[in-house]
């Protein structure tokens, strides 16, 4: 038994506690965690520093509001209703389009009217929010995902999780939805988390209910090698985020329009644990590597590169400085340590 | 943030905790375990004597922190004299005074006493001056040198002089020997020729009253022994047999030979006879008694204190910490999803009353049903508070529906359901059908039992008898889980789940 906690230690794998204790702790000051838990918050500081974010069609704040719902979708075709403290993707109903009286959502149910105002009321009365407090419904632009998963997703919108550490991404993997998470990006739900190569944006293996995988489990398409467009854009779209909400553990939600490009859906401050389970790699050194860095540069487009420099160990084309990153990254483990 | 202040909080926390319970039970002889009990002697000494009209007096010796024991009460009756108590710094005295009695009068004294088997056995005292050689008559004088050269050659120190002395004296057939026991016939006698001729030896020593405590005994008589010092402390001698120290339940009644037993001014014809009971009695009663002896506060502020209804509430509020502990282990070390984080520990409260398998029985069933009825209200589509009410009042239609099936079905452990925590149970019902939506029946059924092992385990651990004593005759130790706790909340190791979440991790591990 021992000796599996130790094995699991020399594996870097990052537990429950020691992400709390030692990283959400210390680097996330509790005041601002009300800028990434009220979505609505977020929207707005993302929208002043120019991240680009789903468009915000209105807020439903009192029961009474619901019978106004038709004219804040103001006729648009599909929209996206969520709760603005929401957690792990519940609430969140995805409208596609109409469908003669009802809405027709993503996972192919058709929700009637009162349905749709029924599930609004729950979200106001704080059913789906993190302490149970009132709430208040989002009503928002329904992105229209790349193409590019097209292949390895079931109904949904596939997302990019990326855990951004002191500014800079660490590491990241894009949640593939299933069958089985009912069209949410959630691995808690049963969807599949394929890990990205910080260099290249490149998919590399994939993880679905805590075990491996090389498929999608729906639609049987192999998840490995589909390349992310504007990956360093991206990667600095994610270190941004940093200075959105302050927060020094940050996991950023980033969802890639087919028109528009990649957009912030959403942060969070106590990112997930099975990101590692994604890439088959270890958290905890590489944020001690990042610990282990002096000055990280006050630029987001520099802390990319570093981002890219420092993990790049993944990139195929290098396999040459693997070995050279290996020694790095001892140092960097015995230097923190 | 600070590591060093945690654990040094943690170590004062756990110091001042254990300090005190160690005070408690070496101290005060709080017991460690539930339901010990001990021995408590009562013992009455009555006084008799014709009282001859005038003013009367009566001088008797009482014990004085006898060895062997712990005085937890005493008391006189004696109607119309007045009493003084007087001690010497080695006996005590009891002083009835009348200034006119007349006929046979009765006084009593009555002491109680538990067993204080690990308690002070050494005598001690100011060492005597040693006595000088007496000036033996003959034949008496050679038989008694010749004896205590015999013993002398015999023995190593001072006590293994004494028991030699006291074998031969009683036994040798000796001629000389002979000459020494002349006439002594009497236990008083005897002894005093003894200490007589241990004097020869230039050994200090002095008789001792003493009483052979048994069980309803009546009319008993003080016995006498001896006790020679051997420059450091007294040591007691059976003066018959040689037996080293007091046996067992033998209590001193009175050291040395200064005064008699019982002096009467005023009356004669002076009788004391004693009688002895022992019962069993619980040992904390027998702590409290002696704390209050003692004047320690730590026992006055003590849970003991409190009125009996309330001692009965704390009896089981002082277990929550313990359940809280094992939610801590559970969650953060084991690694166990529960809903709610001390929802398991109301749950193990409800089992105490219920017992464990019919807690489980009518917990699991009240969930179940209630759950059925939550998903049936889903339909309804009902705003969240009139819901949550809803399935409020639905658990207790249910709770009550259960009390009044299992009654008439003769089982009344069905009635003790109402103890379950109701809103408890309806929040849980509520999470648990959110769970069940949302993350899928597995997620809420494996987090519900979950639930219930938490439960189950905070029960066992909280109501082991051990426990409830230990915490209840003890509360500093709630300082030690404090600490325990304190140290918990910065353990950054793994979950025990999480050996088998990451288990791929450890094979599979690829490059960082």
């Amino acid at each position: 038994m021992t000796s599996w906690f130790r094995r699991l230690r020399e594996a870097g794998v990052l537990g429950m506690n020691e992400r709390n204790a030692d990283f959400i702790m210390r680097y996330n000051p509790r005041r601002n965690y009300p800028l990434v838990d009220d979505k609505l918050t977020t929207k707005r500081r993302a929208s002043e520093a120019g991240i680009r974010v789903p468009r915000l069609y209105g807020v439903i704040q009192i029961d009474h509001q619901i019978r106004h719902l038709a004219k804040i979708i103001d006729g648009r075709a599909s929209f996206v209703v969520k709760p603005a403290h929401g957690s792990g993707g519940n609430g969140i109903v995805v409208i596609d389009s109409r469908s003669n009286g009802g809405y027709r959502r993503a996972n192919g149910q058709i929700i009637t009217e009162d349905e749709l105002g029924h599930h609004i009321s729950n979200i106001l009365s704080g059913m789906h929010s993190l302490s149970g407090q009132p709430d208040s419904a989002v009503i928002e632009q329904r992105v229209q995902f790349d193409p590019l998963f097209n292949e390895v997703s079931y109904r949904g919108v596939p997302d990019i999780r990326t855990v951004v550490f002191k500014g800079v991404p660490v590491m990241a993997m894009v949640r593939l939805p299933t069958r089985m998470s009912d069209g949410k990006a959630n691995l808690h739900q049963g969807a599949v988390g394929a890990g990205l190569d910080m260099a290249t944006g490149c998919t590399t293996t994939a993880v679905w209910k805590d075990r491996f995988t090389d498929i999608h489990p729906d639609t049987g398409a192999p998840i490995a090698g589909l390349r992310i467009p504007h990956w360093h854009d991206l990667l600095e779209l994610s270190a941004r985020c940093h200075q959105l909400a302050d927060l020094g553990y940050l996991g950023v939600d980033v969802v890639l329009d087919r028109h528009e490009g990649p957009m912030v859906l959403e942060l969070n401050a106590r990112p997930g644990l099975s990101i590692q389970l994604a890439n088959r790699a270890s958290l905890l050194k590489r944020l001690r590597r990042v610990e282990a860095v002096d000055n990280i540069p006050a630029d987001s487009r520099q802390r990319a590169d570093l981002a890219r420099e420092l993990f790049a160990a993944r990139n195929p084309a290098a396999a040459a400085t693997l070995q050279v990153d290996r020694t790095t990254d001892d140092q960097a483990v015995r230097n923190t340590g | 943030m600070n590591k060093a202040h945690l654990r040094l909080l943690a170590l004062a926390l756990l110091v001042i905790g254990a300090g005190a319970t160690w005070y408690k039970i070496t101290v005060l002889g709080l017991p460690l375990q539930p339901d010990a009990q001990t021995a408590i002697w009562t013992v009455e000494a009555r006084v008799t004597y014709q009282a001859e009209g005038g003013p009367n007096q009566v001088n008797f010796h009482i014990p004085s922190n006898p060895p062997g024991f712990n005085v937890l009460g005493e008391d006189f009756v004696s109607n119309q004299f007045g009493l003084a108590r007087e001690s010497d710094g080695r006996n005590r005295q009891a002083l009835w005074t009348a200034r006119r009695a007349s006929g046979q009068q009765s006084l009593y004294y009555r002491i109680q006493l538990a067993d204080d088997p690990d308690g002070n056995s050494t005598i001690n005292g100011p060492a005597p001056a040693f006595p000088t050689t007496p000036e033996y008559p003959e034949p008496y004088g050679s038989a008694a040198r010749g004896l205590l050269e015999d013993v002398r050659r015999e023995s190593a120190d001072i006590a293994s002089f004494t028991r030699r002395l006291l074998l031969r004296y009683n036994n040798s057939p000796d001629e000389g020997v002979q000459v020494l026991r002349g006439d002594a016939n009497s236990e008083v006698e005897h002894v005093s020729n003894i200490i007589h001729i241990l004097a020869g030896a230039r050994i200090p020593a002095r008789p001792v009253k003493v009483l052979q405590l048994r069980d309803r005994m009546r009319r008993g008589l003080l016995d006498t022994y001896v006790e020679v010092h051997n420059g450091t402390e007294w040591i007691a001698f059976d003066p018959r047999t040689g037996q080293r120290g007091y046996g067992q339940d033998m209590l001193v009644w009175q050291w040395g030979d200064a005064a008699d037993l019982l002096s009467l001014q005023g009356g004669s014809q002076g009788q004391v006879e004693f009688s002895a009971a022992r019962t069993v009695r619980e040992v904390i009663s027998v702590a409290e008694q002696r704390a209050e002896q003692h004047g320690s506060l730590l026992m006055e502020f003590s849970l003991f204190g409190l009125p009996v209804q309330a001692q009965n509430t704390y009896r089981i509020l002082i277990l929550v910490p313990i359940g809280a502990l094992v939610m801590v282990l559970m969650r953060n070390v084991i690694g166990v999803s529960t809903f709610g984080t001390f929802m398991p520990i109301l749950i193990a409260l409800a089992f105490r009353e219920t017992e464990l398998l019919w807690g489980i029985f009518l917990f699991t069933g009240l969930v179940a049903a209630g759950l059925a009825i939550r998903f049936y209200l889903e339909n309804l589509k009902l705003l969240l508070v009139p819901r949550l009410a809803a399935v409020l009042i639905v658990v207790v239609i249910l709770m009550s529906a259960m009390s009044i099936l299992s009654h008439k079905l003769g089982l009344d452990r069905g009635l003790s359901i109402a103890l379950f925590p109701m809103v408890i149970l309806a929040m849980t019902i509520e999470r648990m059908s959110l769970v069940w939506e949302e993350h899928g029946p597995s997620q809420a059924i494996s987090q519900g039992l979950g639930s219930l092992l938490v439960a189950v385990l905070a029960y066992l651990v909280m109501f082991h008898p051990l426990v409830g004593h230990l915490l209840f005759v003890f509360p500093e130790l709630l300082l030690v889980i404090l600490a325990i706790t304190l140290l918990m909340g910065r353990y950054t190791g793994y979950r025990l789940t999480e050996l088998w979440r990451f288990r791929h991790l450890i094979r599979n591990q690829r490059e960082t």
